[in-house]
């Protein structure tokens, strides 16, 4: 198993663990990428909580596509989505009807994690009810702090915000709220005197 | 001394008789001004000079948290408690004056939930009572489930009834009627908060039930005031202010520290908060730990003792007071 190991940082970065199974009525799953091997994983331990699961599953920006892994696993709703965007009706939806006794799991991409946490907080679950563990890529999505758009799926550092324009440093500083770091503007001071970009987030 | 803020001096406006054994008192301040605003599930210490022995006990407000003019709690008497009870039944009339401390909640409502399920045993009643007037103020959703010995006892059940209609459920522990908790934490809608207020078993099944169904510990919020128990005399040093003093069988350790004039920190006094924390230097004997502060594993090192309800068996007990 892929067990990925961040570098200790600021408190505000988010940290995960492993997917195991919990106890409750209901319970739904939320993954991209290679988050379905973390599903698979957490299958493979027992059938229990099979006949009350629900998949919702994002192929990875980076191509990965473990749909049929998942479709496998024989859970009563299995649903395919293109993007996170996509699913989000849904996914608000399935939060909206559900009762306490719900369990909600992400994995996958940090971007994917942090937006299901956001998703179950507004439907009232507290942060730490969210059970997460992270596989696949290190990209990240980034918030521009100047222009508040929002950059998926950034490997590099610093790379141009997609929305402004400007040259953004990329903070381990993590926003719950927006389910995304932080980018600043590196040169705010001496304008064009940009360091070359690298990638750090693979 | 407690920390923050300046106690408020009041005089005893109203008590009332509510039934056989609650009493309700309303407080405002002597100087006639507006009382600190407080939010719903906060308690104040009330100081009572008992014939010569100083007893503060914490009790939750249950007046409106808009209503600044006064705060109002209920007091259930204890006959076999330490006597703050008795006191507070047999001597406080309207006119008195009286010291109460700063608000402080340790029981807030989540303002994140999106359903409040209220659950009362008996005098565990008080704090609801203040925060559903709160949280209809807010437009927010609530439920109360109220369990009470009979009719007869319970308290303040007619009046919340007529008030917030089939929000209220009440069962009768004399009519053999109880909670149906599964059923009723089956069906409650995500983003709903449990706060559980009564008596000690009360609290420990709702919190395993809920467990036990998948609900996050962060949503089941619980709140019990200890009475300091009363227990055998014990003889404590106090390293910081070199003294040396007997804690008596019906005075809690905190009580004795205040008694031989040395300042300690506090605010519930009632095992609940943490503010009492206080080290130990050393402990040849046992602890009699009370509180619902420190951890098990904490307990077991005794390294540290909550003085506002814990006792102490033994030839020396040390701290760093
Ligand atoms: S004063 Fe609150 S725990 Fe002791």
């Amino acid at each position: 198993m892929i067990k990925t190991v961040f570098e200790p940082a600021i408190p505000s970065r988010p940290t995960y663990g492993v997917l195991t199974p919990g106890v409750g009525s209901a319970h739904l799953f939320v993954a991209d990428g290679e988050g379905a091997d973390a599903v698979c994983d957490l299958f493979a331990q027992g059938e229990g909580l099979k006949a009350s699961s629900h998949i919702i599953y994002i192929p990875g920006a980076n191509g990965c596509d473990r749909s049929a892994a998942l479709q496998a696993l024989g859970v009563p709703q299995f649903h395919r989505s293109p993007s996170f965007a996509a699913a989000q009706s849904r996914l608000a939806k399935v939060l909206a009807d559900a009762h306490m006794g719900l369990q909600v799991y992400a994995a996958g991409t940090e971007g994917l994690m942090a937006q299901v946490a956001a998703a179950a907080q507004h439907a009232g679950l507290p942060y730490e009810a969210v059970q997460m563990e992270h596989r696949g890529s290190l990209a990240r999505r980034v918030q521009c702090v100047h222009c508040k758009g929002v950059t998926e799926n950034v490997t590099l550092d610093p790379f141009v915000c997609s929305h402004c324009g400007l040259s953004l440093f990329v903070r381990d500083h993590f926003s719950r709220r927006l389910a995304a770091f932080q980018g600043v503007n590196i040169d705010a001071e001496d304008p064009g005197l940009v360091p070359a970009s690298v990638e750090r987030f693979k | 001394m407690s920390v923050g803020a300046p106690k408020i001096p009041v005089v005893v406006a109203e008590v009332v008789e509510v039934n056989d054994l609650i009493k309700r008192f309303r407080f405002v301040r002597r100087d006639g001004g507006a009382m600190p605003v407080f939010s719903g599930g906060a308690h104040v210490v009330v100081e009572m000079d008992d014939h010569g022995v100083r007893r503060m006990n914490p009790y939750s407000l249950m007046s409106h948290p808009a209503d600044t003019m006064g705060y109002e709690i209920s007091v259930r008497r204890d006959e076999a408690g330490r006597g703050g009870s008795l006191y507070m039944h047999r001597h406080v009339k309207p006119g008195m004056e009286m010291v109460l401390s700063q608000p402080v909640n340790l029981f807030p409502l989540d303002a994140r939930a999106k359903k409040h399920l209220m659950i009362a045993g008996g005098i565990g009643i008080t704090p609801f009572v203040a925060q559903m007037a709160q949280v209809e103020a807010m437009g927010g959703r609530f439920e109360l489930h109220y369990s009470v010995r009979s009719p007869v006892l319970g308290a303040y059940v007619e009046h919340l009834k007529a008030h917030y209609g089939p929000r209220v459920h009440v069962y009768h522990d004399e009519h053999g009627e109880k909670i149906d908790l599964q059923t009723l934490l089956k069906s409650q809608p995500l983003g709903t908060h449990i706060y559980a207020c009564g008596p000690k078993g009360m609290i420990a099944w709702v919190h395993a039930t809920a467990k036990a169904m998948g609900w996050p510990d962060r949503a089941v919020h619980s709140e019990e005031f200890l009475a300091p128990p009363v227990g055998q005399a014990f003889e404590v040093q106090l390293a910081a202010s070199g003294k040396s003093i007997t804690v008596q069988p019906n005075q809690s350790l905190l009580e004795a520290i205040e008694a031989a004039g040395v300042e300690a920190p506090y605010l519930c006094r009632g095992g609940a908060c943490g503010q009492c924390e206080t080290n130990v230097l050393r402990c040849d004997g046992h602890i009699e730990h009370n509180d619902h502060w420190l951890t098990d594993e904490q307990k077991a090192t005794n390294t540290k003792i909550m003085p506002c309800v814990s006792r102490f068996r033994g030839t020396a007990l040390i701290l760093d007071r």
